[in-house]
């Protein structure tokens, strides 16, 4: 396989966040033609992509690299190759389609450009995913896309079902995406490298490793919920609530593939084990059975194609987790067959609602006369999904049972699992395309109508697209079948697609199989719906409900826990603190028997010979004086105010102190912040009216007095200690060697600060002014409860505020 | 407190602080000093200079409001420390500069600025806490 290089990959992921930040001027500017215009982008995304595909399609792959991280070896690189193509152009193409959509079905809508832009944002993190080659950009657009789909589930954001829906599906696939970045990092350090294009060669290497499980847990967690397998399945239909370009796009052929692509990109890498296969068709399987009886359930078309989008996710995953070349020729096949017609069936849904009022399958019908051209797109995009012959459906239907034509009980069985799935899809998509169009016309909230054209060319085109493909199956087999597969195995891959019917074979006696029961399905679905909502409601709670559990408790946990740290007792947090400073004082002298020194020796017998005056002048002994007499004068006040200047009095004590044993920088800030603090105490304590004496029971005197009694006591001991110890002098060595020569400046201390040590300085220059701002918020919200009594004041605190913003 | 002689008194005082703030913090690095004691000095004087004019005066002639001072210093320090980018060195490698001007050398630097911006930082953070606890005195009386 040759490779090449192209600079432009990179541009074709960032151009559509410019679009998307352009957008909202665009549309205050085009008014109604903006979908048009801002069609343009995706589309010339579109075109450029294209443009690799003659050198995909021989095998070649593209790459691109723009370096972000040297230091660390992480670049934003880019691969191009069958898979990632076949997802670009999917995602581009249909992408162009939902924005001329969009375009049209929020026209005179408030925030149409916002949308825009977030539409746009997300299809960049989209084709950034897919493109991606290093783990770590994989991560970066992974989570964007989560984010700019969490702004367009919650577009709607006035109603409380679309926040809700929107933070389910922040809160699920964002825990993926914690999985996805273990997982990226285990890879990294078992692999050496965060490119997928060589981790992709060293599958050996992986699988052999012992922590392979956990690499393999971390990715399925990151792959099942994006792409809502069971159990996780949830919060897909209620995404249902954004609008509906957004399900079209998001939740067809994009957002949800990104765990099936990522699914589909590990398979070199981590796949062809039994523990993988297992999973993958264990659960693959339950979600495609469960995503089919959903369907069935539902009523409202959009949720209808929500759990059927689920049921086609598992069968993805299923194919993925069979791993064999017809398995995974029938996955290229059937992602490429489901964006098309699901886009496009979505769009359907949003047509009928647009023009008709209603969603609702019971509320509706004889619309084809009305809607003739929204009628030929579902119809074209349901024999589809259906997967009649002549259409690309078909060959995605016709590659999975291919793969299991063995007398092998596991291979029945999962070929009973894809017959029963398929037969309910069959019979949701006759559902979806017969009961609105056809039959007796129903009277609808409002007069339908045929859809503007920037909505009908959605489902047309794609809807045409299924069906082109499907009667060109030699296209199909060499242009997508190969490439794609044969990117996901690695190895090359043979294309058998046939036009030609043999009715000899097993295989179209299945497929036959498969439509009768679908119609059958289809002509029960009343009754299975019945069945099926009666089940429900004796189990009385679903997936959902657990996530609302879970979520009401960590808020309510949180809550409680909040309650008890934060309590709002000044005096507790202090005793708290002081706690765990004697704590943090006593513990590790205790532990590592720094206070065995203090027991007195059997052969010292009189402890006073250790004692000895230390030889101070008489001032010496006059500060120290001072500085006692401060603090029995703080302990006997007879008022706060008095206490408080007793306090400063041991202060400059204190930097007397300092002064004398040759620290006058010390000395100096410690004056200073003497005064400052005697200054601000008094305004406080002057402010909370408390210059009486305060009278506390005695259980809390001697409380706070024992704790600063051994806090002091720890604080001498451990001074003490260290002056007993020999003192590591290499560091200030080396200041007081080097500060003249390179740093300029005969003050070490200050070099210290603004040069040695600059960069903690700038940090705790930052904390300063965060703890200022925080004693302004604190004192500002004091005011509120109390109003100002006189008209005077106002002004002034009116200013304040002003003031601070600017 | 606030007596006819502490109110007369206390511009002069607070205009030598001031100056002596600025002496001490730019005598840092070779004497006992720097921004962070000039800061103090300098918050201390606006403090008393609250105490003898009120408030509302020392705000109008800071002309700045206190907080934006300190964010100010933030920033200066930051963009101290991202100078030595231009010569292509790490972040907050010093660059000195020497300077003739007549018949002295007055030496330049990025630490000198930096200590500017710690100066700003603490001058500003603690007059803004002094000033409004003695404007809450004040509205309260």
């Amino acid at each position: 396989m040759g490779s090449s290089f192209e600079a432009g990959i990179g541009l074709a992921a960032v151009a559509p966040f410019v679009a998307a930040i352009l957008a909202p001027y665009i549309q205050r500017f085009a008014g109604a033609y903006a979908g048009w215009i801002l069609a343009i982008i995706p589309a010339s995304i579109f075109l450029y992509l294209l443009g690799f595909a003659d050198a995909v399609i021989h095998g070649e792959t593209v790459s691109s690299v723009i370096e972000w991280i040297p230091a660390y070896g992480i670049n934003l690189s880019f691969l191009v190759d069958g898979l990632s193509l076949i997802f670009a152009l999917t995602i581009s193409g249909v992408g162009t389609l939902i924005i001329l959509y969009s375009g049209a079905y929020l026209a005179g809508h408030h925030h149409q450009g916002r949308f825009l832009g977030y539409m746009l944002a997300f299809m960049g993190a989209m084709l950034g995913l897919v493109l991606a080659d290093s783990l770590l950009a994989l991560f970066l657009f992974w989570e964007l896309t989560s984010v700019t789909s969490f702004l367009l589930i919650g577009f709607d954001h006035s109603r409380q079902a679309a926040r809700r829906g929107a933070i389910q599906a922040l809160v699920l696939t964002n825990i993926g995406g914690m999985f996805l970045l273990a997982g990226a990092i285990l890879v990294y350090q078992l692999a050496g490298t965060w490119e997928m294009s060589a981790v992709r060669e060293m599958g050996e290497v992986l699988r052999g490793n012992e922590l392979y499980l956990l690499v393999l847990i971390c990715f399925l967690g990151a792959a099942f919920t994006k792409s809502a397998q069971f159990p996780l399945h949830f919060w897909l239909p209620n995404a249902m609530e954004a609008p509906t370009p957004v399900s079209a796009f998001l939740h067809s052929a994009t957002m949800v593939q990104a765990g099936v692509y990522l699914l589909a990109r590990m398979t070199p890498s981590l796949g062809s084990t039994d523990v993988w296969t297992n999973i993958l068709v264990i659960f693959g399987g339950i979600t495609l059975i469960w995503g089919s009886l959903g369907a069935l359930k539902q009523t409202d078309l959009k949720q209808i194609l929500a759990q059927t989008t689920i049921a086609s996710l598992g069968l993805l995953v299923l194919l993925i987790g069979l791993g064999s070349d017809y398995a995974i020729s029938a996955m290229v096949v059937y992602f490429v067959a489901h964006a098309f017609y699901k886009a496009g069936l979505f769009m359907v849904a949003g047509a009928i609602d647009h023009e008709a009022g209603t969603r609702e399958i019971t509320a509706l019908g004889g619309l084809a006369e009305k809607m003739p051209v929204t009628f030929i797109g579902a119809a074209l995009a349901s024999l589809s999904m259906i997967g009649l012959p002549l259409t690309i459906g078909y060959f995605a239907k016709e590659e999975m049972y291919l793969g299991l034509m063995s007398a092998d009980w596991t291979a029945i069985l999962v070929m009973v699992v894809l017959i029963a799935g398929n037969a309910m899809l069959a019979g949701v998509a006759l559902l979806v395309m017969i009961r609105p169009f056809l039959g007796e016309a129903v009277a609808t909230p409002k007069k339908p109508h045929e859809a503007p054209i920037a909505m009908l060319a959605g489902p047309i085109l794609l809807g045409a697209s299924g069906i082109i493909a499907g009667i060109l199956p030699d296209w199909l087999g060499h242009d997508v079948l190969v490439p794609g597969a044969s990117a996901i195995l690695g190895r090359a891959v043979e294309s058998h697609l046939t036009l030609a019917l043999d009715f000899t074979s097993l295989l179209l006696w299945l497929s036959a199989l498969t439509w009768l029961l679908g119609v059958l399905v289809y002509r029960q679905a009343d009754t299975i719906r019945t069945l099926l909502r009666r089940f429900d409601k004796a189990l009385g709670w679903t997936a959902d409900t657990v996530f609302d559990i879970v979520m009401f408790g960590l808020i309510r946990f949180s809550g409680a826990l909040t309650r008890f740290l934060h309590h709002g007792q000044l005096e507790f947090y202090l005793v708290i603190v002081f706690a765990a400073l004697a704590a943090a004082l006593f513990g590790p002298m205790l532990v590592w028997g720094g206070l065995d020194w203090l027991e007195p020796a059997a052969e010292l017998g009189d402890w006073s010979q250790r004692l000895i005056m230390p030889a101070l002048a008489p001032y010496e002994w006059g500060v120290l004086a001072l500085a006692v007499l401060g603090l029995i004068a703080v302990l006997i006040a007879p008022s706060r105010l008095v206490a408080i200047l007793s306090l400063g009095v041991q202060g400059t004590a204190v930097a007397l102190i300092f002064l004398l044993f040759g620290a006058p920088d010390l000395a100096f800030t410690q004056l200073m912040v003497e005064i400052l603090s005697v200054v601000i105490l008094t305004f406080v304590m002057t402010r909370l009216r408390l210059d009486q004496r305060d009278h506390r029971p005695f259980e809390d005197w001697a409380r706070d007095g024992t704790l600063a009694i051994v806090c002091g006591l720890g604080v001498s001991l451990l001074l003490m200690l260290v002056l007993n110890g020999t003192l590591d002098t290499r560091l200030s060595d080396f200041f007081t060697a080097t500060s003249v020569p390179i740093a300029h400046g005969h003050n070490i201390v200050n070099v210290i600060l603004v040069d040695y040590r600059g960069f903690d300085t700038l940090g705790e220059i930052a904390v300063v002014m965060g703890a200022g701002m925080a004693v302004l918020a604190l004192l500002r919200r004091q005011k509120k409860p109390a109003p100002a009594p006189s008209d005077q004041v106002k002004p002034k605190r009116t200013r304040k505020p002003s003031k601070a913003a600017s | 407190m606030n007596t006819v002689i502490f109110r007369t008194l206390a511009p002069l005082i607070v205009a030598i602080m001031l100056v002596f703030s600025v002496y001490v913090m730019l005598r840092g690095h070779n004497e006992p000093g720097g921004g962070f004691i000039g800061g103090l000095i300098a918050a201390a004087s606006i403090a008393v200079f609250g105490m003898a004019a009120g408030v509302s005066a020392v705000r109008r002639s800071l002309r700045f409001d206190p907080m934006a001072i300190a964010g100010f210093g933030v920033v200066l320090a930051g963009l101290s420390g991202l100078a030595s980018l231009l010569t292509g060195s790490p972040f907050m490698t010093s660059i000195w500069l020497y300077v003739e001007f007549g018949p002295t050398i007055i030496p330049l630097s990025t630490p000198l600025f930096f200590d500017l911006g710690v100066f700003c930082v603490v001058f500003g953070t603690l007059s803004a806490i002094a000033l409004s606890l003695e404007s809450d005195r004040e509205e309260d009386l």
